[in-house]
């Protein structure tokens, strides 16, 4: 497990949405605030509204909205829901060892 | 063969007997499966499964546009029903379909049905179909505040749209309690996920597992109001028989029994225990019983076509030998006939019925006899009675002998022997199809009480026994009964010659 802040990786970061919904703001802001608080500079989010591209759901095994994916670092992780509960987030991202 | 003036002379003088009626034993578990007969309904639209049998006792299918629950224990044939819900609208009815799993790969999928001669993966490419598998493993997933399941729905409405279904499967749904934890959230999802089905039209099948106390673990019942159907497996005496009920239809008088259903390499077969009504249609041509003799007995004209008759008798009185010779006769006059021994091999009844100087072999040469042999134990009724009907769709014979009955009785208990042959008796009958079947009644039994207590289904019914006269034992024959005819009431004696069946009266041979 990597101790936070001690790699240098670029984080690759895809966020699922539904059109402008609330939790999807809500989840894009979450993560944000996230990203600058733990991996500033490093990191790229890239936002896909399913809504716009209904076929990446099937292709990305998308079931819950928002759903984040860590693409990278490896190994791959899902998180769903807004992100609003941090230290969860911190924990799926594995940006924080599980308690 | 016996002269054809002792024919008139019998059938001269039976014209002066008054027909006797044999005492019937009313079957009231006959009577009652009768009366529940599912009515066809011409309330809701239906959309048609073209799976056998389940039609019929839906009265035309499920309910269109609707979601229908279908559940049942594992392994009870859930995904076949649904899998095979898809093919047939999309190769029947012209009604492309989305399958929606969420246990099984595409690939596993395809694989399943393969042997049932379904080819997903052919239908995929024609557009046809679309399956999605919904991966759930939660695992896999960190929940970290609100969500909802729109990705799904998005992946649905993808699905559905790529082919423009109109049928649609979720199975099992139920696996999603297994990968998210907000259960609230869960079951206001599913209520929306039913909700878009109608919306959208499409008639859906969800399968559920059996619960402990409710059809389905998580109470899908609770959201599926239309049409809710129950799939059993269970095994007794060995035998294991799949059943299938329908709990639930609204809108639709429908058969409440458990019908017997199987799944072969074609599919899935549901038996009602009769689709139809008593209106068979009915005719008034006769068709020789191969016998001379008893032709005369019976009006001098034989039995009615379409008609069921029983020959029933202790052991070694020649009941065989009289399916042969209606087997023969029915063969030569250019018919097909479908002869299934269960004592028999073909051969060894070839080989028998020619020391008689009935000859079946060339008319199984010709293929206007089909004679099949096996061991009802080997299967189950159900597997039995679905062959019949397969083996009877595909050939399409003029009359059916079954050589004996009695062997099912032995493979079942006495109900389920009854219902089955109420089945059988009544598809020949609605396909005009003349049925013979022989009964082996053990000695010192009631002999007029077949076990199977079919008598009410049978419109003639010859009785052969042994009776012991002076220092022999001599064979007689007489009709218990022959519905719609004037007929013999004398006992004949029965001999068996080189030359087949030879009937006498009794005072011929005083001395």
């Amino acid at each position: 497990m990597n101790p936070p802040d001690a790699s240098p990786e670029k984080w690759n970061l895809r966020l699922y949405t539904a059109g402008q919904s609330p939790k999807s703001l809500a989840a894009l802001a979450n993560l944000k605030r996230v990203c600058d608080e733990h991996l500033a500079g490093r990191y790229s989010i890239e936002v896909v509204d399913l809504l716009k591209n209904p076929r990446l759901a099937k292709e990305d095994e998308i079931i819950a909205i928002p759903t984040l994916v860590r693409k990278l670092p490896e190994p791959l992780r899902r998180l769903v829901g807004d992100l609003s509960d941090t230290e969860r987030t911190l924990v799926g991202l594995q940006l924080r060892p599980r308690k | 063969m016996s002269g054809s003036g002792n024919a008139n002379a019998v059938s001269s003088g039976s014209r002066h007997a008054v027909p006797s009626m044999p005492p019937l034993t009313i079957d009231l578990a006959v009577v009652t499966m009768k009366m529940e007969r599912p009515a066809q309904a011409h309330s809701l639209p239906k959309a048609a499964t073209g799976i056998h049998g389940l039609d019929e006792i839906t009265g035309g299918g499920l309910p269109r546009g609707r979601p229908t629950l279908v559940c049942g224990g594992p392994g009870c044939g859930k995904t076949l029903l649904a899998t095979e819900f898809l093919v047939r609208g999309a190769t029947e009815f012209g009604e492309p379909g989305v399958f929606i799993s969420f246990e099984e790969t595409a690939d596993e999928l395809a694989q399943n049905v393969r042997s049932l001669g379904f080819d997903l993966e052919a239908l995929v490419a024609e557009k046809k179909l679309a399956i999605d598998h919904v991966r759930v493993e939660r695992a896999e997933i960190e929940e970290t505040g609100e969500y909802d399941l729109e990705a799904l729905f998005l992946r649905l409405g993808f699905a559905v749209d790529s082919v423009g279904a109109k049928r649609i499967v979720l199975d099992t749904i139920e696996s999603l309690f297994s990968g998210f934890t907000n259960e609230a959230l869960l079951r206001s999802e599913l209520r929306r996920l039913f909700r878009w089905l109608k919306d959208r039209g499409l008639s859906a099948v969800i399968t559920g597992e059996r619960g402990e106390r409710s059809y389905t673990r998580q109470g899908l019942e609770e959201y599926v109001s239309d049409c809710v159907i129950l799939l059993d497996h269970r095994v007794s005496e060995q035998v294991s028989t799949r059943r299938l009920r329908i709990v639930k239809y609204r809108g639709t008088t429908h058969g409440t029994n458990e019908y017997p259903f199987l799944i072969d390499e074609e599919g899935f077969s549901v038996l009602p225990l009769s689709g139809l009504k008593l209106d068979h249609s009915v005719t008034n041509e006769r068709v020789s019983t191969g016998v001379p003799g008893l032709d005369a007995m019976l009006d001098g004209k034989g039995y009615y076509r379409g008609s069921s008759i029983l020959v029933s008798g202790t052991a070694g009185t020649g009941k065989t030998s009289f399916a042969a010779h209606f087997a023969q006769e029915t063969a030569r006059r250019g018919e097909r006939c479908l002869y299934l021994a269960f004592e028999e091999s073909p051969a060894q009844l070839i080989r028998n019925m020619q020391s008689i100087g009935v000859d079946l072999a060339p008319y199984v040469k010709k293929r206007t006899l089909q004679l099949e042999s096996s061991r009802p134990t080997l299967h189950g009724l159900e597997m039995h009675l679905v062959q019949i009907h397969k083996t009877v769709a595909r050939f399409e014979p003029a009359a059916v002998i079954i050589d004996p009955i009695s062997n099912f009785i032995d493979t079942s208990t006495a109900i389920e022997a009854q219902a089955m042959l109420l089945r059988l008796i009544d598809f020949l009958k609605s396909r005009q199809i003349t049925a013979l079947f022989t009964h082996l009644t053990t000695g010192g039994r009631e002999t007029e009480a077949t076990d199977v207590g079919v008598s009410s289904l049978i419109d003639t019914w010859l009785l052969v026994r042994g009776i012991e006269t002076g220092a022999q034992r001599t064979r007689v024959l007489y009709v218990l009964k022959s519905r719609g005819m004037p007929h013999s009431n004398q006992i004949r004696e029965l001999d068996v010659t080189s030359r087949g069946i030879q009937l006498k009266p009794m005072k011929a041979r005083k001395k």
